[in-house]
């Protein structure tokens, strides 16, 4: 599914060159389940920024599905975006103006799937999610893991082959933490969806089905 | 989808909306009441042209469409009255009294004559040579009737005689030889106005008399009163076009310090849909989309202030005549459009090329 060779990336900070990741090579299969973990400033967020597309590598080869992220043009690594990948940060990062629903749609619409009827799985996820009751509701009324939880249903509606999560938990408590991890393992059981996590924490890594380890822009174990 | 947003991000920032949509308005204001008040001076002067039931008008050579201030030869008139077809004449002079106010000269029994006469609602005809007539709405927006006494009026203050019913050429009439003798201007026309005995040959005996007055401009008051449009007047279509300029730029400076803030304060929001798979184009579209809606907003607001400005014309300055320019509605919305759409091109272009990891980590 995806397949990581000495992936390199520089950013250059004026005169400085800031070498983010120095080599990475890493496997997924699909539908795995993986987490990485490592020290702050370790290369994690970098590499998800560029399998996600929103910044081109330096140097190393990406095939997401087959597909060469290296080779790609500005437009594809946008379409990439919009289908390959789903995104879920640390900060919520829902749009305070829309509703739940139309936090949703609008990925759709952005993808271009917003003419089609929701697919059926979709309805389930919701479900799964929590969510059905609280559509209708803007993110300003809803807790952090609400909130957390619509991101998720965000970045999976369009189905993409990997759902990329930056410390999805990070500014949760223990308990919406607990939870949302157990929604992330239960979309990777029952719909078969591919996910990526990076966290800080032993406990939520150990949900992953594996453990990556990152060090100074490197997988180390 | 879009719309949803656009609207949303409208309501989310009231205050901002209104006073951008506010300011766009007056901008739409200011043009439509120009053009409003042009247009309807405009109408006023060639219906009280009409007043004087005048089929032909003959003016000095040259002068402009508005233009009173340049006189000729009074002589002239009994050639005029002996021309084949025309049944009567009557001369007049007018004297500038200011921006907007004239005096006019005329002899009081040919020009009654060719008027039908005027209608008094109060007071009479002049009593001695040093009297003027007005008319009601000067009357009323001076707050003066008759027996009162104007001040100032080529060097005296003088008694108003009587105040007859508007619309008959002027709204300030004095004797025609004692304006000629106040003003040295003895022998001295601003315009001869003619009656034909034959109204189916105006254009023909205007045509006739062109030809053998060169010196003059002649005119059937058909054509004088649709040449009393803003097009034939040059001043007024400069000063309308630099209107609509200030307009345009207004409505630039106002979208753009909007929507610039609007950009700053979504950034992360831009980053978001970035992450999401949005392309440039789609960001520039969100931010043109409500600036569209903005300026729209803006227009409805400024063809219904434009009501209030007319109200307040009407009550406050009864001379000024501003009407409602509906074909202009779309003509000032459109100015809006223009000035908001280049004015949201720097901010959407610096959105649009926002930078998405940057815009996400921003708070
Ligand atoms: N846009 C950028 N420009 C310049 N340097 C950057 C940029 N983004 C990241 N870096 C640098 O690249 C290195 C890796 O950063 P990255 O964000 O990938 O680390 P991380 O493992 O996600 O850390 P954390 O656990 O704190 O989130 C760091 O040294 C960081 O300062
Ligand atoms: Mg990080």
């Amino acid at each position: 599914m995806i397949e990581i060779r000495n992936l390199r990336k520089i950013y250059k900070q004026g005169d400085v060159d800031v070498f983010a990741l120095r080599g990475v090579d890493l496997d997924v299969a699909e539908g795995e389940f993986l987490s990485i973990v490592g020290p702050s400033g370790s290369g994690k967020s970098t590499l998800f920024n560029i399998l996600g597309g929103l910044t081109p590598p330096t140097d190393g080869t990406v095939q997401i599905g087959g597909r060469d992220i290296m080779q790609l043009t500005d437009a594809q690594r946008t379409d990439l975006r919009k289908q390959a990948v789903g995104f879920v940060f640390q900060k919520y990062n829902l749009l305070p103006t829309l509703t739940v629903n139309d936090n949703i749609e609008i990925a759709r619409h952005i993808a271009g799937t917003h003419d089609k009827p929701r697919e059926s799985w979709f309805a389930d996820a919701l479900k799964l999610l929590g969510l059905e009751s609280k559509l209708g509701r803007k993110p300003r009324q809803l807790s952090g893991g609400e909130q957390q939880r619509v991101a998720i249903a965000r970045a999976i509606v369009n189905r993409p082959s990997i759902l990329l999560a930056d410390e999805p938990t990070g500014n949760l408590d223990t308990e919406n933490s607990d939870l949302v991890l157990g929604l992330l393992r239960d979309l990777n059981e029952k719909i078969g969806q591919t996910i990526l996590m990076i966290t800080h924490n032993p406990e939520a890594a150990a949900y992953g089905h594996r453990i990556v380890r990152m060090r100074d822009g490197r997988v180390v174990a | 989808m879009i719309p949803r947003l656009v609207f949303e991000n409208l309501k989310h920032r009231p205050i901002r909306t209104a006073l951008s949509a506010v300011a766009i308005g007056l901008q739409v204001t200011m043009v439509l009441t120009l053009v409003g008040v042009s247009r309807g001076m405009l109408d006023e002067s060639a219906r009280r042209q009409k007043g004087t039931n005048a089929d032909i008008v003959i003016r000095a050579g040259g002068s402009a469409i508005l233009g009173f201030g340049v006189e000729f030869t009074a002589k002239l008139e009994p050639a005029f009255r002996q021309y084949p077809g025309v049944a009567d004449t009557t001369g007049i002079l007018v004297q500038s009294l200011g921006m907007l106010d004239g005096i006019t000269g005329i002899d009081y029994d040919s020009f009654n004559r060719m008027s039908g006469g005027f209608k008094f609602i109060e007071g009479g005809p002049f009593t001695n040579p040093d009297e003027i007539l007005v008319d009601d709405i000067y009357a009323r927006s001076k707050g003066v009737k008759a027996g009162d006494y104007v001040k100032n009026i080529l060097g005296a203050d003088r008694k108003i005689a009587g105040v007859v019913e508007s619309g008959k050429l002027s709204r300030m009439f004095m004797q025609r030889a004692r304006l000629q003798e106040l003003t040295g201007k003895s022998e001295k026309y601003t315009a001869v106005y003619v009656k034909v005995a034959d109204p189916s040959k105006t254009e023909e005996i205007a045509k006739g008399m062109s030809d053998k007055f060169p010196n003059n401009s002649i005119f059937s008051m058909e054509e004088l009163a649709s040449l009393m449009s803003v097009n034939n007047i040059p001043m007024l279509r400069t000063f309308i076009r630099v209107v609509i300029g200030l307009g345009v730029f207004i409505g630039f400076l106002v979208v753009f310090l909007s929507m610039y803030t609007a950009v700053l304060e979504r950034t992360r929001e831009i980053g978001i849909l970035k992450a999401l798979g949005a392309s440039p184009s789609y960001i520039l579209s969100i931010l043109l989309t409500e600036t569209v809606l903005l300026s729209l907003i803006g227009s409805v607001l400024g063809v219904i202030f434009t009501f209030g400005t007319r109200w307040i014309m009407h009550v406050f300055v009864p001379e000024m005549v501003q009407i409602t320019t509906p074909d202009w509605w779309p003509i000032a919305g459109g100015i809006a459009v223009v000035g908001s759409l280049v004015g949201a091109v720097y901010p959407g272009l610096k959105a649009a090329k926002q930078d998405a990891i940057e815009a996400l980590a921003y708070d």
